[in-house]
C-alpha cells in the first residue's frame, strides 16, 4: 500500500511560545491509502495541533508534511485542502450553512462545482448520513450528533481522499456518539478513505487499524489497538478510556485472580471467563 | 436539604403561538445527603427540571419545595435570591461563566452577591481554589490564561463558594479527557463527604450513575417514568432500551455472561461488585496461589 | 423575554405570498412605502387598508401578529401624531388656539394620516418579515446589491456575512441565557435596582458572550479554511432565486394599485 500522508520530523511552536518550548516535538510517522488511524493523548497533549499541521491550518517550524505525494507550502495548501476533510470537536461552531443543505454545499461552493452537480452530490451525501429528511432545516433545531453527521455529509460531498476526525464524537451524548461512529465506519467501507482520528473513544480507537500516543508533543507509542490496550489502567494517563475487558481485568487482579496478560475484547473476556468458571 | 415537587408542569411562552410544554406532572424528592442522578435522554426534560431546583424558573403549576422554602407559581422574583446560596448550580461547561479579571475575584463572585464582604469573600476563595485542587498561585491569575480544565475547576469553586448545601451537577465532566473526567468524579464524592452535600448529578454515564449515586430519576418527554436506587433501575435492560438509555458496563457485560450460563443475584453494577461475584464461581486454579498486588 | 419580539420572526407557511421570491417581496415592500405617500385623501388611504388588508388575508398569518407588531411601537407612533396634530401647519377650523400650540381641522386629519401610514408601514413590513425566512432576504439583499460590484463593493462576503449572522443568532440567544442562568444562579439580579445596579450584572454576563462569540468565530474561521474558504471569487452558488408568474402578477397589481391612487388623489 502506498502512504498518503507522510509526516517528518515535524516541529511546531504557537506565536505566544517562547523559543525553546515546542508543542510538538519531531514528530515523524505515515498513513497508508485507505488505513485508518487513531491519534490519542491526554488535553494539552498535542493532538489537534499535529492534525491542523497536516492540513496547513498551521505551518511548521521545520518538518515536512507530505500528502498525496504532494509536499505542503503555500502553493500546495489549497490543493492539499481539497483531499482532507476534517471534522471539528464543537458541532455549532462549524456549521456554515444556514440549512443542513447549504452547509453541506459549502465545500462544493468554494470549489466552484456546477450547480446541477451540487444539487445531486447534496442529496446523495445526505441520504447516506440519514439525514435527508432535515436537508431544510436549521442548525438551532438539530441535535450535537445530527449536526456531526450533517459536518461529515459534507465531507462526503466533497469526497476527499483522507478524513481528520478532530474529537469529534466528544462533545456528544452516547446516542449520537454510537450515530456518528457508525456513520464514519460506514464512509470507510463505501470508499477507500483514509481516516485519521483524534479521539479519547474507546470505541473510535478500537475501530482504527493502528493507534499513535502523543504525549507532551511527542510520538511516544504506536502500534495494533490491541497492543495498545493492553496497557490496562495506564491507558488512562495515555488519554484513552480503558476498554471494558481491561477495567474487569484490574478488578479481578485486585481480587486475586491471575489474568491474561494479553488484550481481550469483550467477547474474549467473556468466553474466558466461561470457560474458567466451567472447570470449577 | 431536601427538594420535593409537587404536580409541577411547566410550559414554555404560554399563550404564544410558540408555546411548548416542558414538564408534566412532575412528582418527586430529592432525598436530603442524597446523591441523585437525573437520566434521561436528550430532550426528556432533564435541563428543565434542574432549573426549578434553584428557582431560575418557576412552575407553571405545582409547587417546588427547597429546603423550607415554597415556590409556586406566584412567588415573587424578589425572594429568590437567598434560596439560591444554598442550591449550587454547576451547569454544562461552566468554564464560560467565568469573567474577572483574577481567578481569586471570580470565585469570590457569588459570596459577595450573597453580602460577603470583598475580604472575606477572597479569604474564602482561597479555600476554594485548594479544594478544587488547584494550586494557590493561580489566584491572581486571570482565568482566561488557564487550560480548560483549570477553568472547569475555577468556575466550580466559584459555584463551592457560595457554601451551597445541594450542589447540582449538569454533566460536569463533558469534554475532558479520561484523567480528566475520573478526577473530577472522585472530587465531587469527596466533596460531598468534606461539604456534608446533597449532590443531584444531570449524566449520560450509566457507569457514572452505578459508581456513585444512591438515588436515580428516570426521565422521559417531561415525565419522571421512574425512581428508585441505582440496582432497581438498571435492573430491566429493555425497559432502559425503550427509554434510550444505555446499562453500565458491568451489567451489560453480566448480561453477556448470563447469556453463556452463569447466574448473577443481584445485578453487578460496577466491576468490582462483578470481580467479587466471579471470585466465588471460579475454580481455585484461576488464583496463582500468592494474592495478586493490588495495583 | 427576548421572545416576545414578533417583529423580525419568521411564521413557516405555505401561502401565495410564503412562496413569493424574496426579491419580489422586498422590492414591492420598499416601493409600497413609496406609493404610501401618494396617497392624500379619504378613498385613497381606504384603498391603501384594503390592499394591505387582502395581502394579510393572503398570507394565512393569524391578525394578531400585526397588532402586536403595531404594539411595541404605539408610543412613538402617538408621539409623533401628536406632535403633528399640535405643531402643523394650520388650515380650516381652529379648535384650540394657545401660544404656539394650535389644533385645527387640517392638523387633525394630519395627525390621522400620519398614523395610518405608520399602520400601514408596519402591517406590509411585519408581513415581509413573517413570511420570509431570514436568510432569503439575505438572498434578497445580495441581489439588489450586485450592481455595485461594479465598484469592487464585496457583494458575495456581505452576503455570507449576513447569513452566518443570521445563522448564529439562535446559538448566541441560548449561550446569552445559559450565561444569564449560571450568574444568576451565582446570584446576579438581572434587570433589579437602579440603573448603575443593572449596568453592574450586565458586566458578568457580557464578558463570557464576548468570550465565546470571539472563540466560535475562531473555530469557524478555521473550518471554513479547512473546507477551502477563499473568498467570493470563483464560488459556485447553491441559492439560487426563481421568479415565478406569481412574483409578475404581484408585480403588476402594485402598478394597478399605483394608478388607482393617482387617479383618487386630491
Amino acid at each position: 500500500m502506498s502512504q498518503i500522508i507522510d509526516v517528518a520530523h515535524l516541529n511546531y511552536r504557537y506565536p505566544q511560545q517562547s523559543a525553546d518550548d515546542l508543542t510538538l516535538k519531531d514528530i515523524s510517522f505515515s498513513v497508508a491509502d485507505g488505513e485508518w488511524v487513531a491519534i490519542v493523548g491526554h488535553n494539552g497533549s498535542g493532538k489537534s495541533t499535529l492534525a491542523k499541521n497536516i492540513n496547513g491550518l498551521l505551518a511548521p517550524v521545520s518538518g515536512t508534511v507530505t500528502v498525496d505525494g504532494q509536499v505542503l507550502t503555500e502553493k500546495t495548501v489549497w490543493d492539499i485542502r481539497k483531499k482532507i476533510g476534517m471534522v471539528f470537536q464543537n458541532p455549532d461552531n462549524q456549521f456554515v450553512g444556514a440549512t443542513v443543505e447549504d452547509d453541506v454545499a459549502f465545500s462544493l461552493e468554494n470549489q466552484g462545482v456546477p450547480r446541477d452537480e451540487m444539487l445531486t452530490r447534496v442529496h446523495d451525501a445526505l441520504a447516506q448520513v440519514n439525514m435527508d429528511q432535515f436537508a431544510t432545516r436549521e442548525p438551532a433545531r438539530l441535535s450535537g450528533g445530527q449536526k456531526q453527521r450533517v459536518a461529515l455529509a459534507g465531507m462526503i460531498a466533497a469526497r476527499p481522499r483522507i478524513l481528520i476526525l478532530d474529537e469529534a464524537t466528544s462533545m456528544l451524548d452516547p446516542q449520537g456518539r454510537y450515530d456518528v461512529l457508525k456513520t464514519i465506519q460506514q464512509m470507510k467501507a463505501q470508499s477507500d478513505l483514509t481516516v485519521l482520528s483524534i479521539t479519547h473513544d474507546i470505541d473510535e480507537a478500537a475501530s482504527a487499524n493502528r493507534v499513535l500516543v502523543v504525549n507532551d508533543g511527542r510520538l511516544v507509542e504506536e502500534g495494533k489497538p490491541a497492543e495498545i490496550f493492553k496497557h490496562g489502567p495506564a491507558l488512562i494517563k495515555m488519554g484513552l478510556d480503558m476498554p471494558y475487558a481491561e477495567r474487569l481485568k484490574a478488578a479481578l487482579k485486585r481480587q486475586g485472580v491471575q489474568v491474561p496478560t494479553d488484550y481481550l475484547t469483550e467477547k474474549g473476556m467473556a468466553d474466558w471467563l466461561w470457560q474458567l468458571s466451567s472447570n470449577k | 436539604m431536601a427538594i420535593e415537587f409537587k404536580q409541577v408542569d411547566f410550559t414554555y411562552q404560554p399563550g404564544t403561538p410558540f408555546e411548548t410544554k416542558a414538564l408534566t406532572d412532575i412528582n418527586l424528592t430529592i432525598p436530603d445527603g442524597s446523591y441523585t442522578a437525573l437520566i434521561g435522554h436528550t430532550g426528556s426534560g432533564k435541563s428543565t427540571l434542574l432549573q426549578h431546583l434553584d428557582a431560575l424558573l418557576k412552575p407553571t403549576s405545582g409547587t417546588v419545595t427547597i429546603g423550607d422554602r415554597v415556590i409556586t407559581p406566584t412567588t415573587s422574583n424578589k425572594d429568590l435570591k437567598s434560596l439560591r446560596q444554598h442550591v449550587g448550580i454547576v451547569f454544562q461547561f461552566p468554564e464560560s461563566q467565568l469573567f474577572e479579571e483574577t481567578v481569586a475575584k471570580d470565585i469570590a463572585f457569588g459570596p459577595q452577591n450573597f453580602g460577603a464582604s470583598e475580604a472575606d469573600a477572597l479569604k474564602t476563595a482561597a479555600k476554594m481554589l485548594t479544594l478544587v485542587g488547584l494550586d494557590a498561585n493561580l489566584l491572581g491569575r486571570s482565568p482566561f490564561d488557564l487550560s480548560g480544565g483549570q477553568m472547569r475547576r475555577v468556575a466550580i469553586a466559584g459555584v463551592l463558594a457560595m457554601q451551597p448545601k445541594v450542589l447540582v451537577l449538569d454533566e460536569p465532566t463533558a469534554g475532558l479527557d479520561p484523567q480528566g473526567r475520573l478526577e473530577m468524579m472522585e472530587m465531587f464524592a469527596k466533596l460531598r463527604h468534606e461539604q456534608n452535600l446533597t449532590v443531584v448529578l444531570v449524566t449520560h454515564q450509566m457507569d457514572d450513575v452505578a459508581n456513585y449515586a444512591d438515588h436515580v430519576i428516570v426521565m422521559d418527554q417531561g415525565r419522571v417514568v421512574k425512581t428508585g436506587a441505582p440496582r432497581e433501575i438498571f435492573k430491566d435492560p429493555q425497559w432502559l432500551v425503550d427509554h434510550q438509555l444505555g446499562l453500565p458496563k458491568t451489567t451489560a457485560f453480566a448480561q453477556q455472561l448470563m447469556a453463556k450460563g452463569l447466574t448473577f443475584d443481584p445485578m453487578p453494577l460496577t466491576e468490582d461488585e462483578l470481580a467479587a461475584d466471579l471470585v466465588q464461581q471460579l475454580p481455585a486454579s484461576a488464583f496463582g496461589g500468592a494474592q495478586a498486588n493490588d495495583d | 423575554m427576548m421572545t416576545k419580539l414578533i417583529f423580525g420572526r419568521y411564521i413557516p407557511g405555505n401561502s401565495v405570498i410564503h412562496h413569493m421570491d424574496p426579491r419580489a417581496k422586498l422590492l414591492l415592500s420598499f416601493y409600497f412605502i413609496g406609493i404610501i405617500f401618494i396617497a392624500n385623501n379619504w378613498p385613497t388611504y381606504v384603498i391603501l387598508f384594503v390592499f394591505t388588508l387582502l395581502a394579510i388575508k393572503l398570507s394565512g398569518v393569524k391578525w394578531s401578529f400585526f397588532i402586536n407588531g403595531v404594539k411595541p411601537l404605539i408610543w412613538l407612533i402617538l408621539f409623533t401624531v401628536i406632535l403633528q396634530v399640535l405643531f402643523s401647519a394650520s388650515g380650516g377650523h381652529v379648535y384650540f388656539k394657545w401660544g404656539i400650540i394650535t389644533i385645527s381641522q387640517l392638523g387633525l386629519v394630519n395627525g390621522i394620516y400620519i398614523f395610518c401610514r405608520f399602520v400601514l408601514i408596519i402591517f406590509m413590513s411585519t408581513l415581509l418579515t413573517l413570511t420570509t425566512p431570514p436568510l432569503e432576504l439575505s438572498d434578497a439583499i445580495e441581489y439588489i446589491l450586485m450592481p455595485l460590484k461594479v465598484v469592487h463593493f464585496p457583494v458575495y462576503e456581505v452576503a455570507l456575512m449576513l447569513s452566518i449572522a443570521l445563522r448564529f443568532v439562535p446559538t448566541l440567544m441560548d449561550e446569552t441565557e445559559k450565561i444569564m442562568n449560571a450568574q444568576r444562579a451565582r446570584g446576579v439580579d438581572f434587570g433589579e435596582g437602579n440603573i448603575f445596579q443593572q449596568m453592574r450584572a450586565i458586566v458578568p454576563l457580557l464578558i463570557p458572550l464576548f468570550v465565546s462569540s470571539f472563540n466560535r468565530a475562531e473555530d469557524l474561521a478555521t473550518a471554513m479554511e479547512a473546507r477551502g474558504y477563499q473568498g467570493g471569487e470563483g464560488r459556485s452558488k447553491f441559492r439560487i432565486l426563481k421568479w415565478q408568474a406569481r412574483d409578475s402578477w404581484a408585480t403588476v397589481s402594485f402598478a394597478a394599485l399605483t394608478i388607482v391612487l393617482i387617479v383618487l388623489r386630491a
